[in-house]
């Protein structure tokens, strides 16, 4: 299994695992939409051709036939871009996979802004509320090419329908080897005692970031929680970190209605209320520009999450609590 | 030992337009009783149906995930009581269950539902995406290695309005030799849709002329025509292509208050017009009935 040290896009583990599946379970099939360049997915195609379908610029066809292979009993991988995954095929995905519960792994490369150039119309910035949605759906959204690794390869044994978000750029790491196991999809990357930085996917090496600039700018102590299954969500791992804290930023490269912020939110909302501030995207599209140039404009970056957990902690005194959740108290 | 694959036994054109009538009977006593649901557009698919259940499918009701099946795909999923009531005389499960058409707590959804019904393969009820499920069951086939096996997808003249099933018969012929071929497409051309006749609505035209020209083998037959239906399904086994048979069709077909006439999609009987038309189709049941046992009586002479 081949982990990586260096910068790598989450997309490139996603080929290089799927692969891996490939040479391991017959079943696994792989289907792409004349974007298996960029997805990753043509690594599997060239070395299996019989079990690669490429349907073309068609990606409602793409992932009805996937339900129909997944029907049959085969394992199949649907890759194309974020936009096309879900905003294109969504009635697709919902009847034939997710109403059917159909083992279909939606692999949805070049997610959010980070994609860059081709803007606005290609950068997809609320797929994961759409499929947080979606009833039977899950969610899964990997921090780095290690992560992503790991996420892939536990696809093949789950029987869920699943969404798996990636990105296209280069991605620092934050495993630094492909980690055992997703286990509940929640992870303490940096443990903190002032404010709770709770992000997903791209902005989670930010807020890592963003934790050592609170430390040396401000001496603020801060958690870094990276969420990579954003449904189901590792409720208690957030109600943790939050009821420590008192106050948590969230940090993701979507809408900030319906992605991980309203999935934190909610989690909060019912069983420990604390001030909860969103970095994300508002009401907007993205534009075109670089893809780090894109993060800039919009915020999404170290500085943007750390300004964000300094408003909030102005608000921590006025209406943080004691904690009413505590896991000895249940 | 699934019956429809001995030849000997296979049910004749006269009992085959018998077991229609059966079903149609069914039809519209699962529709007064819910109350809700599509008569007409089942109607006009009773003769397909049960071409297909009774004699063309290979099937095996006793053991409803046998691995050597063929498919059928009903990807104008509103006219889920038609495949209910085959499913349902064929053994799938009780004849009882029909009374618990669309209604809460039982498994015969509004539309068909692969994980609450036995005998049904795959959901569906969303036009347009029934053709490509069953290329998806075409091309499993093949990476199965499996023989002879094939999918039957019966669509309506609504799903042809959606661009999807233009994506699938696309891909279907680009699939021809990795499964592809398997695919028997059934339109069933009844011309009638919610809000109009498909000509006011939206016209599709030459439906046979525009399968052809994806590249699809392609014969336009009456959808009534029970002789010509067995003939042209039976004619796409072993095709090297996908193969369409569009079917003229009425919509509404064996109940004369409804049969071609627009205002019925979507809208059950009334009590009266169910106690009318189960009288025509008794009707028509005994006087098939008698046609066919002159036929055997015949037969033994």
């Amino acid at each position: 299994m081949a982990g990586s040290g260096e910068p790598s896009a989450t997309r490139n583990a996603y080929g290089a695992a799927l692969l891996e599946l490939g040479r391991d379970h017959a079943e696994v099939v792989a289907l792409d939409a004349d974007l298996s360049v960029s997805t990753q997915s043509a690594k599997f195609g060239a070395e299996f051709p019989d079990r690669f379908f490429n349907v073309g610029a068609a990606e409602a066809n793409m992932m009805s036939i996937a339900c129909g292979l997944a029907a049959t009993g085969k394992r199949p991988y649907c890759s194309t871009f974020a936009i096309f995954a879900t905003g294109r095929a969504y009635d697709q995905v919902r009847l034939g996979i997710a109403h059917n519960e159909l083992p279909v792994r939606i692999a949805a490369s070049h997610g959010g802004v980070s994609l860059g150039e081709d803007g606005a119309s290609h950068q997809m910035i609320e797929d994961i509320a759409l499929m947080r949605a979606m009833p039977r759906m899950q969610v899964i959204v990997p921090a780095d090419y290690n992560q992503a690794y790991r996420v892939t390869l536990d696809s093949y044994t789950d029987d869920a329908p699943q969404y798996l978000r990636f990105g296209r750029p280069a991605t620092p790491v934050v495993y630094d080897e492909v980690p055992a196991e997703i286990g509940d999809g929640a992870d303490v990357l940096r443990e903190g005692s002032d404010v709770s930085l709770i992000a997903c996917g791209h902005m989670v090496w930010r807020a890592l970031e963003a934790a050592d600039r609170l430390q040396s700018e401000d001496g603020v102590s801060a958690e870094v929680v990276n969420v990579c299954v954003i449904k189901p969500i590792d409720s208690q791992t957030v109600l943790d970190s939050i009821a420590k804290t008192g106050v948590a930023v969230t940090a993701e490269e979507h809408r900030i209605v319906g992605g991980l912020s309203d999935a934190v939110r909610q989690v909060a909302a019912e069983r420990h209320p604390v001030p909860i501030f969103a970095v994300g995207m508002g009401d907007e599209f993205g534009v075109s520009g670089t893809g780090e140039a894109c993060m800039e404009h919009f915020g999404l970056t170290a500085r943007g999450i750390a300004d964000r957990a300094r408003e909030a902690l102005l608000l921590k005194p006025i209406v943080s609590h004691p904690p009413l959740h505590r896991p000895d108290w249940i | 030992m699934p019956s429809t694959l001995d030849p000997e036994s296979a049910p004749g054109i006269a009992e085959l337009g018998l077991w229609a009538t059966v079903l149609r009977t069914d039809c519209v006593r699962m529709l007064a009783v819910a109350k809700s649901g599509h008569l007409d557009s089942s109607l006009s698919a009773a003769d397909i149906v049960a071409a297909l259940f009774y004699r063309v499918l290979r099937h095996d009701p006793k053991d409803p995930s046998w691995a050597d099946r063929d498919r059928f795909v009903l990807s104008k999923g509103h006219a889920a009581p038609i495949l209910y009531a085959a499913l349902a005389r064929h053994g799938y499960f009780p004849l009882a269950d029909l009374m618990g058409l669309r209604k809460i707590g039982e498994h015969l959804q509004g539309h068909p539902d692969m994980g609450r019904t036995p005998g049904v393969e795959v959901s569906t009820g969303s036009l347009g995406q029934g053709l490509s499920m069953s290329l998806g069951v075409a091309l499993a086939m093949d990476l199965d290695g499996r023989e002879d096996q094939r999918v039957y997808c019966l669509m309506s003249d609504g799903d042809c309005q959606e661009g999807q099933s233009w994506e699938a018969a696309t891909a279907a012929c680009h699939f021809a030799d990795r499964g592809g071929r398997r695919l028997t497409a059934i339109v069933d051309y009844n011309h009638l849709q919610t809000d109009g006749t498909t000509e006011q609505v939206m016209d599709i035209g030459d439906m046979r002329g525009k399968f052809a020209a994806f590249g699809w083998d392609s014969v336009e037959i009456d959808g009534h025509d029970m002789a010509a239906i067995v003939d042209a399904l039976e004619a796409t086994r072993g095709a090297d292509r996908p193969a369409a048979i569009v079917c003229q069709t009425r919509k509404g077909r064996g109940v004369a208050s409804m049969e071609g006439r627009f205002g019925f999609h979507g809208k059950p009987p009334t009590p009266e017009q169910a106690v009318e038309a189960l009288e025509e189709l008794e009707a028509k049941l005994a006087s098939q009935m008698a046609e066919l046992q002159l036929t055997r009586r015949g037969e033994e002479h």
